[in-house]
């Protein structure tokens, strides 16, 4: 088949470039300026996909973005990319595509029989079936996403490279088509900064390919050639807006190669993601037209009367040569007419009784046999329309009756009226008002949401004709363009014919013989999700009356075209049958995006590496030498282990936690937070921050310190120093790092703001290396200046001096309980630091270790982890800590809330430690502590393990856990129940498995 | 995506900040004579405005200053932003 249906001339094609493509691994050709849709009607191809439910052969409705039913596979292997729209493929050589929704084949589909028993698939199907017993949707869920999927995800990276920018403009233009046009073209003549976006390749709108007057096209021509010459504009063709969010912030989707093939945009991105502040933003988004409901009005061939227009005006290809126009309205007419000019046989059948003269005498004298107060009854036709049979319709045009005739038909081009595309309007926050006259939903502006300004011009405000267009445009140019302080000086309009929607006459359910949902016959009014008019009526049988209700009931309005070609059909017929007027039914929400785009485009550049920063210590150079296994803590890469040849995890753990306690280890400690805090008030100011007294502490000398919210929940801990009298150094968790600088300023800001107090985090200021063992002494004392013995540096204190050459701060803490230095240089002398240790730490046994060894030495002794062994529902009390709570302070945050019925409660959750009977089993973290142990869930917790280790220095595993009443239980028998089904006693336990005189840590 | 005038910086988009609910909460500082009720008033209840609220939010991403904001919360009008202890725009009017 070569381009049967291709006229000889007309259109925007280029005819001497035929690009050859395939679908379903047949070959064709098109030309050049063809979407995949009017290439393969130019080759008669009227069958495209299955539907989503019932699997029914379905074609072509739409020529634009609209499309529901011809949805593609594109391309194959990583460029692949499901649900396109071939309506809005803009066609290239060597394009491949593949219909979607069928098995084994298109022209033979085993899902066909849903359609047979769509009795037994009513709205609601799955709902009501799969609902019950609950455990077995997962047995279901495989064979319904199976049977009713769309198209296939890609299984490889996307090879493709996106973009995203921001821009900023005064007036930004939605469209265009001779509204946006018009409105382009006036504010772009005084000095505002002007961005028009239009989906298409080309600008034009509906009048794309249509001649209107020769004073239009020399305007069209003028106009755009001039905004593309216009330094203050920026004009995005094929770029679509994809969502209004506040204060006019827009997001819109340029496709900047797809056009082009994949692979051959060059250097250039795939896709660009704009989002763009405007002031002022003029929607000319155009209208949409809505398809009547009549008897099985599925079948491939029948479209929308405006696509079988674009077909012709804009493709050069003529849908069919025997076209059935169906209408309600008069803009059908041109249709008709335009069709019969390009050598269609047409028949005309209109709901009206009554239609102007002029549009039947202009199809009489054209030869077009016209039917008025008659309606199509039935489709034939199952992969194809083959004919229609129609029939007049009743007084109250509920009904039909008498003489039947059959019109031998390919194509039924109908129209239901023009649906005003609000849909940007109602995603700005504005709500729509019912337009009796058009029989459709327009953009109320007394309703609109003010930090929104924006105004609606064109079509989308339901000015049908294009002189109305013009008008409404420059008029909204001039008063944007205005409204952000500028004058324009727009141009004379040219004159055009007068068109649009013309006469209407509502019929939102067209009879058939049968009545609605008796018979064969199905009424859709969503294509895309398979729901017909009797859905409609099953939704209302049983109570789901409202629009929200009827939305998510029968899917209507759903999937990805958002219902745009159903919703108001959904709406009306959903009245008729509650005898309602249209707006009592309401509206469902526009949600963006108005149509769908690719998750490469909203990332843009940041994938792969760029996706989230990786924060490295000054020495994270070194730990990649040692061999470290890094681990996330936050965005920080820290070193996880450091095994050596042939070690897994577990023996390299298990060595590491070893030579802490028997010679020297040394961590990376740098990721700890540290804020530096300085002022009059910085000690009064501690004492509110910690529950423990810090006006006491000496200069030098350092302190643990518990930080609570409110409700009396710990969320962070750790070391602070005191530095001079108005000088601490404060360290926090490694995640916790920015939270508590933000909690410590909203402190000072908005309770405190007499308080002189700053505080600046210096966490990238210090490099910190951390020496814990018996060795820690006198591998420090070979490097530095500063005396290490007992009596000059004792636990908690801080002293200043050298260390391997380099000035350094040297606090004696300890998260190990061992003997230990954190030795804190200046982030610069980090890595030479780091060697310097290394390299003199040979002669002392010095083992690197990582952090999962700094979890096990530290649970050995107890030492909690904020965020592991608290979860922000513990109080220093649960923790058994209240040696830190001060009890002579006045006032501390959190304090209040100690003395509350709940955190006062007997039965709370308690620190404690376990020891399971058998000390080579390891708990898994998370399990849970239960009261009875039962073959199944639910069993009644009395707590969970919250770290779990195997030590090696206890020789056994040990675990801590939030145990109810936990502290009165020490001694106890407790069970665990595990995922697996197996259970393990444990004896409850205080939680220090080493050294519990604390004897070594201040060796 | 709100634009948000920062009394210190000026005008900036809604991600460079953050917000902290209701503003004009203060701490009682007499907290262990307070009753459990009045305690918990301050600790968990807020007012949960339809209409005019006044809120703190906190230039997160740029001056780390915080300050509170005029706006209604039907139509995300905001009507004025100012630092902290200085009176609220219309407070004698829109007192609760």
């Amino acid at each position: 088949m070569t381009q049967a249906q291709r006229l000889d001339s007309g259109g925007l094609i280029d005819r001497s470039k035929p690009l050859r493509f395939t679908f379903d691994g047949k070959p064709y050709t098109g030309y050049a300026g063809d979407t995949l849709a009017s290439a393969l009607l130019a080759n008669g191809v009227r069958l495209l996909g299955r539907s989503f439910k019932y699997h029914r052969p379905r074609g072509l409705i739409a020529a634009g973005s609209e499309e529901p039913n011809a949805l593609v596979q594109l391309e194959e292997g990583a460029y692949t990319e499901p649900n396109t729209r071939a309506t809005s493929v803009e066609l290239y050589d060597g394009l491949v595509a593949t219909s979607q929704n069928r098995w084994p084949s298109l022209e033979f589909d085993v899902g066909a029989v849903n359609s047979a028993l769509s009795r037994f698939l009513p709205a609601g199907f799955y709902y009501k079936t799969f609902m019950w017993p609950a455990s077995m949707w997962m047995t279901y869920e495989k064979f319904i996403r199976k049977a009713a999927g769309l198209g296939v995800s890609p299984t490889e990276p996307d090879p493709d490279v996106y973009h995203s920018t921001y821009a900023h403009c005064d007036v930004l233009v939605i469209g265009a088509g001779p509204a946006g046009l018009a409105a382009a073209a006036a504010a772009a003549t005084s000095d505002a900064r002007v961005m028009l976006v239009d989906e298409q390749s080309v600008p034009g709108g509906a009048t794309t390919g249509r001649t209107l007057s020769d004073a239009y096209t020399q305007w069209f021509e003028q106009s755009v050639s001039q905004l593309h010459n216009n330094d203050n504009v920026t004009f995005l063709p094929r770029t679509t807006l994809t969502g209004y969010f506040d204060y006019n912030y827009l997001t819109a989707v340029e496709k900047i190669t797809d056009h082009l093939g994949p692979g051959r945009g060059a250097d250039k991105p795939r896709q660009r993601f704009w989002k763009i502040r405007a002031k002022q933003v003029i929607i000319a988004a155009g209208s949409i037209e809505r398809p009547l409901v009549f008897a099985d009005n599925d079948r491939p061939g029948v479209m929308l009367a405006n696509a079988v227009d674009t077909y012709i005006n804009r493709y050069g290809v003529l849908p069919g040569n025997d076209i059935a126009v169906f209408t309600n309205n008069d803009s059908a007419y041109l249709t008709a007419l335009n069709a019969s000019a390009n050598g269609a046989k047409v028949t005309m059948v209109d709901t009206r009784k009554s239609v102007n003269a002029g549009l039947t005498s202009a199809c009489e004298d054209a030869g077009i046999k016209v039917f008025t107060g008659h309606a199509i009854t039935s489709v034939q036709g199952a992969k194809g329309v083959s004919s229609v049979r129609i029939m007049p319709l009743s007084d109250d045009s509920k009904s039909v009756a008498g003489q039947a005739w059959e019109i031998k038909c390919q194509i039924v081009a109908n129209s239901g009226g023009w649906t005003p595309s609000a849909h940007m309007f109602s995603q700005s926050g504005g709500k729509l008002r019912y337009d009796n006259a058009i029989h459709g939903f327009v953009p109320d502006m007394s309703k609109a949401k003010s930090i929104n300004p924006n105004v609606s011009a064109g079509a989308c405000n339901g000015s049908f004709s294009t002189a109305k267009c013009l008008q409404e445009g420059s008029q909204a140019g001039v008063a944007a363009a205005a409204a952000c302080g500028y004058q324009s000086t727009p141009g004379a309009l040219p004159a055009v014919e007068e068109d649009g929607l013309g006469g209407i006459e509502a019929m939102w359910l067209v009879p058939t013989v049968h009545p609605v949902g008796e018979g064969s016959a199905k009424h859709f009014h969503d294509f895309q999700n398979d729901v017909t008019a009797a859905d409609i009526h099953l939704a209302a049988r049983e109570g789901f009356l409202s629009v929200e209700h009827l939305k998510r009931y029968t899917t209507t309005g759903m999937a990805t075209d958002q219902g745009k070609t159903s919703n108001l059909n959904a709406l009306a017929i959903m009245a008729d049958i509650r005898g309602a007027q249209i707006p009592e039914v309401g509206t469902t929400t526009f949600r963006p995006p108005f149509t769908p785009l690719t998750f490469g485009a909203i990332g843009g550049q940041e994938s792969g590496e760029l996706f989230i920063q990786e924060r490295h210590t000054p020495m994270h150079g070194c730990h990649v030498q040692s061999g470290a296994v890094f681990e996330d803590v936050g965005d920080w890469k820290r070193p996880w282990y450091y095994p050596k040849a042939g070690e897994d995890m577990h023996a390299a753990v298990q060595r590491e936690s070893l030579a802490v306690r028997q010679s020297v280890g040394m961590l990376d400690a740098s990721t700890l937070g540290k804020i530096d805090i300085q002022g009059r008030d910085a000690a009064a100011f501690l004492e509110m921050i910690y529950t423990n007294n810090w006006k006491n502490l000496g200069v030098g000398r350092c302190r643990y310190g518990l930080m609570l919210n409110e409700h009396g929940m710990i969320f962070d801990d750790g070391v602070t120093t005191r530095l001079a009298d108005d000088h601490f150094h404060m360290t926090t968790t490694t995640g916790g790092a920015a939270r508590v600088l933000g909690w410590l300023e909203e402190w000072l800001q908005t309770e405190w703001p007499e308080m002189q107090v700053y505080c600046t985090s210096v966490t990238e200021q210090w490099a910190v290396a951390a020496l814990n063992g018996p060795r820690a002494r006198e591998l420090l004392q070979s490097v530095t200046d500063i005396d290490c013995s007992a009596e000059a540096f004792p636990f908690m204190s801080m002293r200043e001096g050298k260390v391997a050459g380099i000035p350094a701060r040297v606090f004696r803490i300890s998260f190990t309980g061992e003997l230990a230095y954190e030795i804190n240089v200046p982030a610069r002398y980090g890595r030479q630091l780091w060697q310097a240790l290394q390299q003199a730490g040979k002669a002392h046994s010095l083992c690197l270790y990582g952090t999962e060894t700094m979890h096990v030495i530290r649970a050995e002794k107890g030492f909690i982890i904020v965020g592991q062994d608290t979860d922000g529902t513990v109080t220093p009390l649960d923790m058994d800590m209240d040696w830190i709570v001060s009890k002579t302070k006045p006032d501390f945050i959190g304090k209040r809330s100690f003395v509350r019925s709940d955190t006062n409660r007997q039965g709370r959750p308690q620190f404690v430690g376990l020891l399971t009977k058998d000390p080579q089993v390891v708990l898994p973290e998370g399990a849970h502590i239960v009261a009875e142990v039962k073959d199944a869930p639910p069993m009644k917790t009395l707590g969970h393990v919250t770290s779990s280790y195997m030590s090696p220095n206890a020789e056994r595993s040990i675990a801590l856990a939030l145990l109810n009443n936990g502290l009165q239980r020490k001694g106890d028998t407790v069970t665990i129940r595990l995922m697996n089904g197996d259970v393990v006693d444990a004896i409850v336990t205080d939680p220090v498995f080493i050294d519990k005189e604390g004897v070594r840590v201040r060796g | 995506m709100f634009i948000i005038d920062c009394p210190y910086c000026g005008k900036r988009d809604q991600t460079e900040f953050s917000c902290h609910g209701e503003a004009h909460i203060a701490r009682p500082t007499d907290t262990q004579n307070l009753t459990d009720e009045q305690w918990g008033e301050y600790v968990f209840f807020r007012s949960n405005t339809k209409g005019l609220h006044r809120e703190r939010w906190v230039h997160t991403h740029g001056c780390r200053r915080w300050f509170n904001a005029l706006r209604n919360t039907v139509t995300d009008e905001i009507f004025a932003t100012y630092r902290v202890g200085e009176v609220p725009p219309g407070a004698a009017e829109s007192q609760p």
